[in-house]
C-alpha cells in the first residue's frame, strides 16, 4: 500500500482507522481513506463491503465507534448531515433523496435559501439560480415543477445540481450513472472533470468497472467491512481489481451447474402494463437459470410482479406449464406452481417481528392444517426441515427473523419459497446486501434448484452474478425487453449495451 | 426523461413548463373547489331562505367557524410534517376553563388569553417532546395526551361550571361583538391564518416543515433539524389550541369538564376535507380554514333549510370522503400524465 502523501497536497478530507458496527454486525474494521483535491477517487467493493457505511460516515449520517475524521488534517466530528455540508462535503446517494411534493428549486436549496430581508425565502433568486444551474448542466427542467413524478435520471440531475449549488470541496457520488444513459453519463463525467479542475476532490463509486478506469485516478478497495487496497489505477486491470474486491476466483462464487435444459415451464407473451412495460415476452425452461438484467428503473421487478399476479396487467398472457394464469391473482400463480421472492425483503419478504419458523410457515398456510386449525407442529418440522436445508444460522427457530443477518433473512425468504415446491422460482435481487460468503451459498442453492428441475428467473443489477449465474440473460431497457444474449456471448459490455439502450 | 439531446430543445422546455402548470392548476384547484362548493351550499340555502345571509346570519357563520379555523389551522402545521395532534379538544377544553377561573377570581382578560396561550403551550412542548423523541407513532402518543389531559381536567373541574354571569362583562361582550358584520373572534383568526401561511410560505423553517413531512428521510441527510421542527409544529398547534379555548370561552361563556370533548375529530376533518394531506408534506392553512368553514356551515345551513340537524354528522362524513376521494384521483391523474409526459420525452 502506497501513500501519495509524500507527492500531492495534503488530503481535504481523511478517514482514520475507522469502524463501526450495527448490532453484531461490523460494517467497517480499521478503514482508513484519504481524498485530495483535485482528484477522483474511486471506491470499489461489492455489495455489502461497506462502501455504504463509509459514505455516511463521511456524510455525518453515522457516527464511527472508533476512528477519526479528518478535515484539512484536523480531527472533525459530525454531529449530523447539516454539519458535513457546512464543511463543504456533497454527496450523491444511490437512492435520490428528494422531496417529491417540493419543487426542483426547493429540492435543490433546501436549508440553504437565498435570503430577503427579515430572513424571508428569495423565491425568484432561488428559481434563478436553479435555472442557471440547469444550464450549465446542459438541461432543461422547469425549476417550479414538483420532484414528484421525474425520472430517476432527471431525479439523479437534481442531485448534481445540488451538490454543484454549493461549490463542494468533495463531492461524494454513490452509484451516480445506474439510472443513467450513456449520454448522460458522458455529461456527469464532463461535470465531474470540471470540479476536478476546480480543485474538488471526488469520492466516485460505480459498479461499471469501465467506468472507474475511466475517470479515477486511485481506488480504494472494500472487502467485508476491510480496506484491501489503496492505490493508483494506472497500470491496472480490470481482472486484478476484480480480483480484489472478491477476493477469490469467480467461480467459487458462482458454481454454475450445466444442465440440459427441460420443457418449456414458464412462458410470458406481449405482456405489458400500461406506461410501466411493454410487450415483455420470454420463455423459461425447467432446470434453466434466466438472468434479467438492466438498469434500476428499467421495469423488471414490475415484470416479476406482474407475472406473479401482484400487479395486474393490460395485455398479454403468462403461462405455467401450459395453462394461463388469471389476471393478477398471486393465488391461482401460487397453485400453478410459482415462487416470488421479492427484492425488498424486509418490507416484502418477511414479517420482521416474527419467529423464523412461523415466517416459513407463512406459505403454508393452507397446506398445514387439520380440522380447520393451525397444526403448529406440522408448522414446525416444515419449517425447521427448510432451516435446516438452506443452512440458515440461527440459535433458535422461534427467533424473530429480526435478529439474523441479512444474509440469513434471505435464506428464510427463499425457505419459505422452497417450502411450497415451486416449478418456476423468480427471484428478485437474491444477494442484494449480503455478504460473500452467503452470497455464494445462495448462489449455489439456486444452481442446485435449477438442476432439480425448477425454472428460476433471476433479476439482479450485479453483472457478475448475472454472467456468472445465468443460462441466458434478458435485457430490459426503459420497460421494454431489449436483448436476449446467450450465456456464451454475455459479457458485461453486451449486457450494459443492451442495458442503456444503445444496441436497438 | 426531459434530458435527450436529440429532442428539440424547445419541445422539452414545452413540455417541462406544461408540467408545472399542470402542478400548479391542481393545488390551486383543491382550494377553490372547497370554495366553490361552500359558495354554492350557501347560494341554496339563501335561495331557500331569504334570511339566511342577513347580518346576523353572515356574523353568526363566522363566529361559528372562528374556533375551528384557528385549531385547524395549527393541526395543519402538525398534519404537513407527517403527524397528528389528537389531544386538541382536550387542550381546549382545559385551556377554557383555566382561563375561566382566573377571570372570575377578578384577572385581567388580556392576562387570561395569554394564560390560556401559555397552557395550550405547555402540552404542545409535551407532544411535541413525546413525538419527537420517543420516536412513537404520533397517533398513539398524542391518544394517550388526549385522555390524560382530559382525566386532569376532570379531576380539577369535577362538577363545576364556569357561565357567562361569572365572567366580566367586556370579555363576553368582546366574543359575541364585532365590526358590522364580522365578529372580532374571526378577525383573530384571520391574522393568525394570514400569519401562518405567510410563514410557512416564505421561511426556511416553514417550506422545511413540508420538506419533512415529504420524505422524512431525505430531510435528515439534507441536515434539517427534523425533531426541533416537529416540536416546533407541535406547540404552535399546543398555543392556537390554547388561544382557541380562550375564544371559546368569550363566545360561548360556558365550560364544564366536558368542553372539547370529540373535538379532535373535527378538527382532523377540517384539516382532511382543506385538502391538506394526511400522508404530509403538502396542503395548505387556508385550505384547512376554507374546510373548517365548510364544516362548521354545514350546521348553520341545514336548520336554515328546516332540515334537521341531526343529518350534520352524516353529511360531514360524507364530505370527508369526498375529499380524500378527490385526492386520491387526482394523485393518480397527476401521476399518469406526468409518466406520459416522461415516456414521450423519453
Amino acid at each position: 500500500m502506497t501513500h501519495p502523501s509524500d507527492t500531492g497536497p495534503a488530503p481535504v478530507l481523511a478517514l482514520k482507522d475507522i469502524s463501526k458496527s450495527f448490532g453484531a454486525v461490523r460494517a467497517l474494521k480499521n478503514v482508513s481513506l484519504e481524498l485530495f483535491p483535485g482528484q477522483v477517487h474511486a471506491l470499489a467493493g461489492e455489495n455489502g463491503a461497506g462502501k455504504s457505511t463509509l459514505i455516511k460516515t463521511l456524510a455525518g449520517v453515522h457516527r464511527p465507534d472508533a476512528g477519526q475524521v479528518l478535515l484539512d488534517g484536523e480531527p472533525v466530528v459530525f454531529h449530523g448531515p447539516g454539519d458535513a455540508r457546512d464543511a463543504g462535503i456533497a454527496v450523491i446517494y444511490q437512492e435520490p433523496t428528494l422531496f417529491p411534493d417540493l419543487s426542483i428549486a426547493e429540492n435543490i436549496f433546501m436549508g440553504r435559501r437565498p435570503r430577503r430581508a427579515l430572513g424571508r425565502i428569495d423565491h425568484k433568486a432561488t428559481r434563478e439560480a436553479t435555472a442557471g444551474l440547469m444550464r450549465r448542466l446542459g438541461v432543461e427542467l422547469d425549476p417550479d415543477r414538483p420532484a414528484r413524478g421525474l425520472s430517476i435520471a432527471d431525479q439523479q440531475i437534481v442531485e448534481i445540481a445540488k451538490a454543484l449549488s454549493f461549490d463542494a470541496r468533495v463531492l461524494i457520488m454513490d452509484e451516480p450513472t445506474a439510472a443513467l444513459t450513456g449520454s448522460e453519463v458522458a455529461r456527469l463525467f464532463g461535470v465531474v472533470r470540471t470540479l476536478r479542475e476546480q480543485g474538488a476532490a471526488v469520492l466516485f463509486i460505480s459498479h461499471r468497472l469501465e467506468e472507474i478506469f475511466e475517470i479515477c485516478e486511485r481506488v480504494t478497495t472494500l472487502r467485508d467491512g476491510a480496506r484491501i487496497a489503496s492505490e493508483p489505477l494506472q497500470g491496472m486491470g480490470e481482472d486484478d481489481l476484480v480480483r480484489r474486491m472478491v477476493g477469490r476466483d469467480l467461480e467459487a462464487l458462482y458454481p454454475k451447474q450445466d444442465v440440459t435444459p427441460g420443457e418449456v415451464a414458464l412462458s410470458v407473451r406481449r405482456l405489458t402494463r400500461e406506461g410501466v412495460f411493454t410487450d415483455v415476452s420470454f420463455e423459461v425452461r425447467r432446470g434453466e437459470i434466466v438472468g434479467l438484467a438492466g438498469l434500476v428503473g428499467a421495469g423488471r421487478t414490475e415484470v416479476a410482479r406482474a407475472v406473479f399476479g401482484v400487479d395486474r396487467w393490460d395485455a398479454g398472457e403468462v403461462e405455467v406449464d401450459g395453462r394461463g394464469l388469471t389476471n393478477g391473482a398471486p393465488s391461482a400463480a401460487m397453485a400453478a406452481g410459482l415462487a416470488l421472492v421479492p427484492e425488498d425483503r424486509r418490507a416484502q419478504g418477511l414479517v420482521m417481528d416474527m419467529s423464523i419458523e412461523r415466517n416459513i410457515g407463512l406459505t403454508g398456510l393452507r397446506t398445514t392444517v387439520r380440522a380447520g386449525l393451525m397444526d403448529r407442529g406440522a408448522e414446525r418440522s416444515r419449517s425447521l426441515d427448510w432451516a435446516v436445508r438452506l443452512q440458515v444460522k440461527y440459535a433458535r427457530i422461534a427467533d424473530a427473523v429480526s435478529t439474523l443477518s441479512g444474509g440469513n433473512q434471505q435464506k428464510v425468504v427463499l425457505a419459505k419459497w422452497l417450502a411450497t415446491g415451486p416449478k418456476v422460482l423468480i427471484v428478485d435481487e437474491p444477494t442484494r446486501g449480503i455478504d460473500v460468503g452467503t452470497k455464494a451459498e445462495v448462489h449455489r442453492l439456486l444452481s442446485q434448484l435449477a438442476a432439480d428441475g425448477v425454472a428460476v428467473l433471476m433479476i439482479s443489477s450485479d453483472l457478475p452474478e448475472i454472467l456468472g449465474m445465468a443460462d441466458r440473460v434478458l435485457v430490459m431497457h426503459e420497460g421494454r425487453l431489449t436483448a436476449e444474449i446467450p450465456r456464451s456471448d454475455a459479457t458485461e459490455e453486451t449486457v450494459m449495451a443492451a442495458a442503456t439502450g444503445r444496441v436497438a | 426523461m426531459t434530458v435527450t439531446a436529440p429532442n428539440p430543445a424547445s419541445a422539452a422546455e414545452a413540455s417541462a413548463s406544461s408540467g408545472s402548470r399542470l402542478a400548479d392548476r391542481v393545488f390551486k384547484m383543491r382550494e377553490l373547489a372547497i370554495l366553490a362548493v361552500f359558495l354554492v351550499m350557501i347560494a341554496v340555502t339563501q335561495a331557500g331562505n331569504s334570511e339566511f345571509l342577513s347580518q346576523q346570519g353572515v356574523k353568526d357563520l363566522l363566529l361559528n367557524a372562528t374556533i375551528l379555523v384557528l385549531v385547524a389551522t395549527g393541526q395543519s402545521l402538525v398534519v404537513i410534517t407527517r403527524n397528528v395532534d389528537l389531544s386538541v379538544g382536550s387542550t381546549l377544553g382545559i385551556t377554557a376553563f383555566a382561563a375561566g377561573t382566573y377571570l372570575h377570581g377578578g384577572g385581567n382578560p388580556v392576562v387570561a388569553v395569554v394564560l390560556a396561550v401559555l397552557l395550550g403551550v405547555g402540552f404542545g412542548l409535551l407532544n411535541g417532546l413525546l413525538v419527537s423523541l420517543g420516536q412513537v407513532p404520533a397517533l398513539v402518543v398524542t391518544l394517550g395526551t388526549l385522555y390524560i389531559i382530559r382525566g386532569i381536567d376532570s379531576i380539577w373541574v369535577g362538577s363545576r361550571q364556569i357561565t357567562a354571569a361569572d365572567l366580566p362583562g367586556g370579555f363576553v361582550d368582546f366574543g359575541s361583538g364585532g365590526i358590522s358584520a364580522v365578529p372580532y373572534l374571526a378577525l383573530i383568526a384571520l391574522v393568525v391564518l394570514v400569519g401562518t401561511a405567510y410563514y410557512l410560505k416564505h421561511y426556511g423553517s416553514g417550506r422545511e416543515l413540508y420538506a419533512l413531512g415529504s420524505s422524512p428521510e431525505a430531510a435528515r441527510l439534507a441536515g434539517i433539524p427534523v425533531r426541533r421542527r416537529i416540536l416546533a409544529a407541535y406547540t404552535f398547534c399546543g398555543a392556537l389550541a390554547g388561544l382557541a379555548g380562550a375564544l371559546y370561552l368569550a363566545r360561548f361563556g360556558n365550560v364544564d369538564s366536558g368542553t372539547g370533548n370529540g373535538y379532535e375529530l373535527t378538527v382532523v376533518s377540517a384539516v382532511v376535507v382543506g385538502g391538506v394531506v394526511f400522508t404530509g408534506g403538502s396542503g395548505s392553512v387556508h385550505g384547512a380554514a376554507l374546510g373548517a368553514l365548510l364544516l362548521t356551515s354545514v350546521n348553520s345551513v341545514l336548520p336554515a333549510l328546516g332540515v334537521s340537524s341531526v343529518w350534520v354528522l352524516a353529511i360531514n362524513g360524507i364530505l370527508l370522503l369526498l375529499a380524500i376521494a378527490v385526492d386520491r384521483i387526482v394523485a393518480l391523474r397527476v401521476a399518469s400524465a406526468l409518466k406520459k409526459r416522461n415516456a414521450r420525452h423519453g
